[in-house]
């Protein structure tokens, strides 16, 4: 650090900041030269918890994982688990669990679209952003009985049938957004301050997508093709009909555009799902809980989540608890590999616009 | 990018004129779903205090804890679920597997207190409003944690039954058997129904692991007759299962005989721990099984145990009254072998009577009376001696020995409780046609359900509210019932409806036997007068203390001489209790 450069903590306390980690700047002027990503704020070791837990235990504790998109830590654990057992579940099953998971994808997508917006001071789209959300919080907590934490997705299937009727209030929902997102386009797409500040921020040289394993969102808008949905289809995803978006941009603007693109396509799948939902069981008995021993094996689950491929690598010992459950969260990567090097050379201004595109999660980054 | 880019967000003016979607908590109350998780509700009533939703809590947010002024009624712990709200996650899965479905979730999720015990409450006994919230989270039985269906045991065919003495239950395959030991939760309510405290929870849970070995071994801690009881027991473990209150109890019964009937030679799998050998010496009058059980054990804890049987075969009732499609003999054999394998002696064809008994005494430094019940109730109807009167204990045993007996074409039971069923169902098996006659109804009838299912199955005729009232000579060697029809007269609550006569009727059947199956009694006629005279009586029951020692020292006595639920786990029971009140005595410290 020489007398000109500056050291700057922005969060854990910060605005700005995506969650409760921070990142150290120093800072030449304005200018970011060298960017540190700091965790260990709300280390709550559930890999740890999960060694000590019969695995039933374990279910309400994953989806706090990732607070606003808890399903794919429920789905990605229950697949798992269902893998090792060899429990083989309904179909019907299999289609809720993937309109869960789209409708999870989607309220995500909402505060997101409202957060990068707010990452730039304009407030107005954050609060719009939380509060169409809530739409879809509404029909969770119809479906699953809780607004946030579902705990829905079990091992064996789902917890609960879809209530009657609910198939018209998903719809009717995503008429409402549709409606909505218009609007929002207007004052954060059509709006001068935004395009000005976000086309060609902080471009991802292509070669890094590769080298650092970056996925999701952030590869796609660097024109890589790479969906879990579409590439090792889980669920029902093979059975719906989609392409995957990309943009060729590499820059925060394309990543804005590709995460729009995906607020259509996850209404589009949502209505797919509905169409094509089958009727029937929903849940394969699991064996007594309390006592549940699964055979010694390991395995690796995937899902895309919103912010790019979540997995978990499971081992079981033929006892009541797993040996290691190790979660992989994109953020990881997003948030410590590429961010700590991609900000180095920008203004400090543009460091919130820049987290929040690459969507970190600090939960994932130390589970 | 333009003019139109400037002007374009100034489009979010146009929300000024709308009505928000969001609403103002508190000022407009808003209902959560109808499967809503949120505060608890508990049904104490219903709920037994079983702590599967403690066990099953991931955050340990449950305790079991007692509750005070409410009086713990049959398969009751008598404790209920406090929750601690700064830890519960509202995962429900406390719900998702209360066997009795008394827990439930509101869709209440509002509650301010400035006190924080407040958040630590009993559901149910803390009120706090919540308690006749119609919606909330609700356990679905079908799809629940709890599995409420049995896994159903294959019986031999109704047809193939009669024409046999085959064993009638098949029994489990270890598949069967291990699905079925997975559906118990481990409450361990079981334990305070069974007489003799079987660690039930844990051997159910050594057969779901697959291990068997283990699972007979926890048995013979404190039953050395546990395939007898996994195929005749009266089974009151499983009617205070857990489970049971709102599917099917787990099968204990069948899951013990799955367990033990694995092994042929019990000396390779049991694992016991002898003991030195002590110059005392206990007499065992009457080789039933809770006899049995005290020389198991005394022989075990190193005293020497001599066993004096009346009849030519060990066993007692479970030899005699038994019949073999219930518990065939080879069964019988293996366990009493492996008992007396530990050093029993046994002295079969040895009646003791008065003279005997005073010489036992003198040669025995304790003695264990287990001699049951051998003298049948008459029925106290004239015409009673009428040779085609017969007795059902004296007709069972004549079976089981393979002595003739003959009971013609037709056969009426008097009686309703267990030994009545197994009367009717071997004369079926004889070629007779048979029917029961009882003085109350069906579903008042002390036998268990299943041997009455299994009577009608093979094709009983169960007659209800039937009052005999004299036996008369027919003509052909055959017998004449005449018999009164009953009402039944309300008791009031909590008691069996009385069976009145009703005076003015008559009816009368003819048959070749009448089988009257309506009760033992004890017989101490044996005994010398100088111990009668001390031995106090009670009912026709011999008094025992806790430690099963009667009014003389060092007489002990137990089974259905001395309690008066007779059944061979009431009787193994009593056994085991006696070795403690032995040993005790025999130390000089009771």
């Amino acid at each position: 650090m020489s007398k000109e450069e500056v050291r700057l903590f922005i969060g854990p306390q910060h605005p700005g900041i995506t969650g409760n980690m921070s990142i150290e700047l120093l800072l030449k002027g304005d200018t970011i030269t060298w960017a540190k990503t700091h965790i260990g704020y709300l280390h709550r070791a559930f890999e740890k918890l999960m060694e000590r837990r019969i695995f039933i235990k374990s279910f309400p504790l994953v989806c706090r994982i990732c607070v606003p998109e808890p399903d794919t830590n429920e789905e990605n654990f229950a697949r798992g688990l269902e893998e090792l057992a060899g429990i083989e579940i309904p179909e019907r099953a299999k289609w809720i669990r993937t309109l869960v998971l789209e409708l999870s994808r989607l309220q995500m997508l909402i505060m997101w679209y409202g957060g990068i917006a707010g990452s730039m001071g304009l407030s107005t789209p954050v609060q719009w952003g939380i509060g169409d959300r809530d739409y879809i919080l509404d029909l969770f907590e119809e479906l699953t009985g809780a607004r946030i934490y579902h705990i829905y997705i079990m091992p064996g299937g789902v917890r609960k049938d879809l209530p009657d009727g609910f198939e018209e209030k998903v719809l009717r929902a995503m008429d409402m957004i549709e409606k909505k997102l218009p609007e929002y386009d207007e004052i954060i797409m059509e709006n001068a301050v935004v395009q000005k500040r976000l086309k060609g921020l902080a471009k991802i040289p292509k070669g890094w997508v590769e080298e650092m394993g970056i996925t999701g969102p952030v590869a796609r808008a660097c024109g890589f093709p790479f969906d879990v949905r579409k590439d090792s289809p889980y669920e029902a995803y093979d059975q719906l009909d989609f392409d995957v978006i990309t943009e060729e941009g590499c820059d925060v603007w394309s990543m804005l555009l590709v995460r729009r693109r995906e607020i259509d396509l996850s209404i589009k799948l949502i209505r797919q799902i509905i169409d094509k939902m089958p009727k029937g069981e929903f849940l394969t008995r699991l064996p007594n809980v309390l006592y549940w021993k699964i055979p010694s094996g390991e395995t690796y689950v995937k899902s895309e989540s919103t912010r790019g491929e979540f997995g978990y690598y499971m081992v079981t010992d033929g006892s009541d608890k797993p040996r290691r459950v190790h979660v992989k969260g994109p953020s990881f990567i997003h948030g410590i590999t590429l961010a700590e090097r991609l900000l180095v050379g920008q203004n400090i201004a543009d460091v919130a616009p820049i987290l929040v595109a690459l969507q970190t999660c600090p939960p994932e980054m130390e589970r | 990018m333009g003019l139109k880019e400037v002007l374009k967000p100034l489009g979010a003016w146009r929300q000024i004129a709308r009505r928000p979607h969001t609403i103002l908590v508190p000022t407009i109350k808003r209902e959560a779903a109808e499967r809503y998780r949120g505060f608890h509700v508990n049904d104490l009533e219903k709920c037994i205090g079983c702590g599967t939703c403690a066990a099953v809590c991931p955050n340990e947010a449950i305790d079991m804890v007692k509750v005070e002024g409410f009086e713990a009624k049959k398969g009751d712990s008598g404790y209920r679920p406090r929750i601690d709200y700064g830890r519960c996650c509202w995962c429900a899965l406390c719900v998702d597997s209360c066997p009795t479905t008394s827990l439930k979730m509101t869709n209440e999720y509002i509650w301010i207190r400035d006190v924080p015990e407040d958040f630590v409450y009993i559901p149910g006994y803390d009120i706090k409003g919540f308690e006749d919230k119609e919606k909330g989270y609700r356990k679905d039985k079908e799809h629940g944690l709890t599995n409420y269906n049995r896994v159903p045991m294959r019986e031999l065919d109704p047809g193939e039954r009669v024409k046999s003495f085959a064993e009638v239950v098949i029994g489990y395959t270890e598949e069967e058997a291990r699905k079925e030991a997975d559906r118990c939760v481990g409450c361990g309510l079981c334990i305070a129904g069974c007489p003799d405290r079987m660690h039930i929870p844990d051997y159910i849970r050594a057969i779901a692991s697959g291990e068997y070995e283990r699972s007979v071994n926890i048995m013979y801690e404190n039953n050395p007759f546990a395939e007898l009881c996994g195929k005749v027991c009266t089974r009151r473990c499983e009617s205070y299962c857990s489970i049971g209150h709102e599917g099917d109890p787990v099968a204990i019964r069948w899951l013990k005989r799955f367990a033990t009937e694995r092994f042929s030679d019990l000396k390779e799998v049991i694992k016991v721990r002898k003991q030195e050998p002590k110059d005392k010496s206990v007499g065992i009058i009457g080789a039933g099984p809770g006899g049995l059980t005290a020389a198991y054990y005394l022989s075990l804890k190193g005293y020497k145990v001599t066993v004096y049987e009346a009849m030519p075969e060990v066993g007692g009732m479970t030899m005699a009254g038994i019949p073999k499609y219930r518990f065939p003999f080879p069964s019988l054999k293996k366990q009493v072998d492996f008992i007396l394998s530990h050093g029993a002696d046994l002295k079969l064809n040895y009646y003791v009577d008065s003279e005997k008994f005073r010489e036992l005494m003198k040669r025995h430094d304790a003695i264990y009376l287990g001699v049951g019940l051998m003298k049948p109730w008459n029925l106290g109807v004239p015409g009673e001696e009428h040779p085609n009167v017969i007795y059902a204990i004296d007709f069972l045993r004549k079976v089981n020995f393979n002595e003739p007996v003959e009971i013609g074409k037709e056969v009426v039971v008097i009686g309703g409780g267990d030994v009545a069923m197994d009367a009717a169902r071997v004369s079926r098996r004889m070629g007779a046609r048979v029917t029961i006659a009882y003085r109350r109804r069906k579903i008042d009838m002390p036998a268990d359900h299943e041997e009455i299912e299994g009577a009608e199955e093979e094709g009983v005729e169960i007659w209800e509210k039937i009052i005999p009232l004299r036996v008369e000579d027919a003509p052909e060697g055959k017998v004449k019932l005449v018999y009164g029809k009953a009402k039944m007269v309300d008791q009031g609550p909590g008691k069996r409806p009385k069976p009145v006569l009703i005076e003015g009727e008559e009816y009368e059947m003819v048959v070749d036997r009448i089988i009257v199956a309506i009760g033992q009694q004890a017989d101490l006629s044996f005994l010398p007068e100088e111990i009668e005279e001390k031995l106090e009586v009670e009912r026709g029951r011999i008094k025992v203390n806790e430690r099963q020692m009667t009014s003389i020292p060092g007489l002990f006595a137990g089974g259905d001489v001395a309690n008066r639920v007779a059944d061979a786990i009431s009787a193994i029971a009593d056994g085991l209790r006696a070795v403690k009140g032995i040993e005790l005595y025999l130390k000089g410290e009771l």
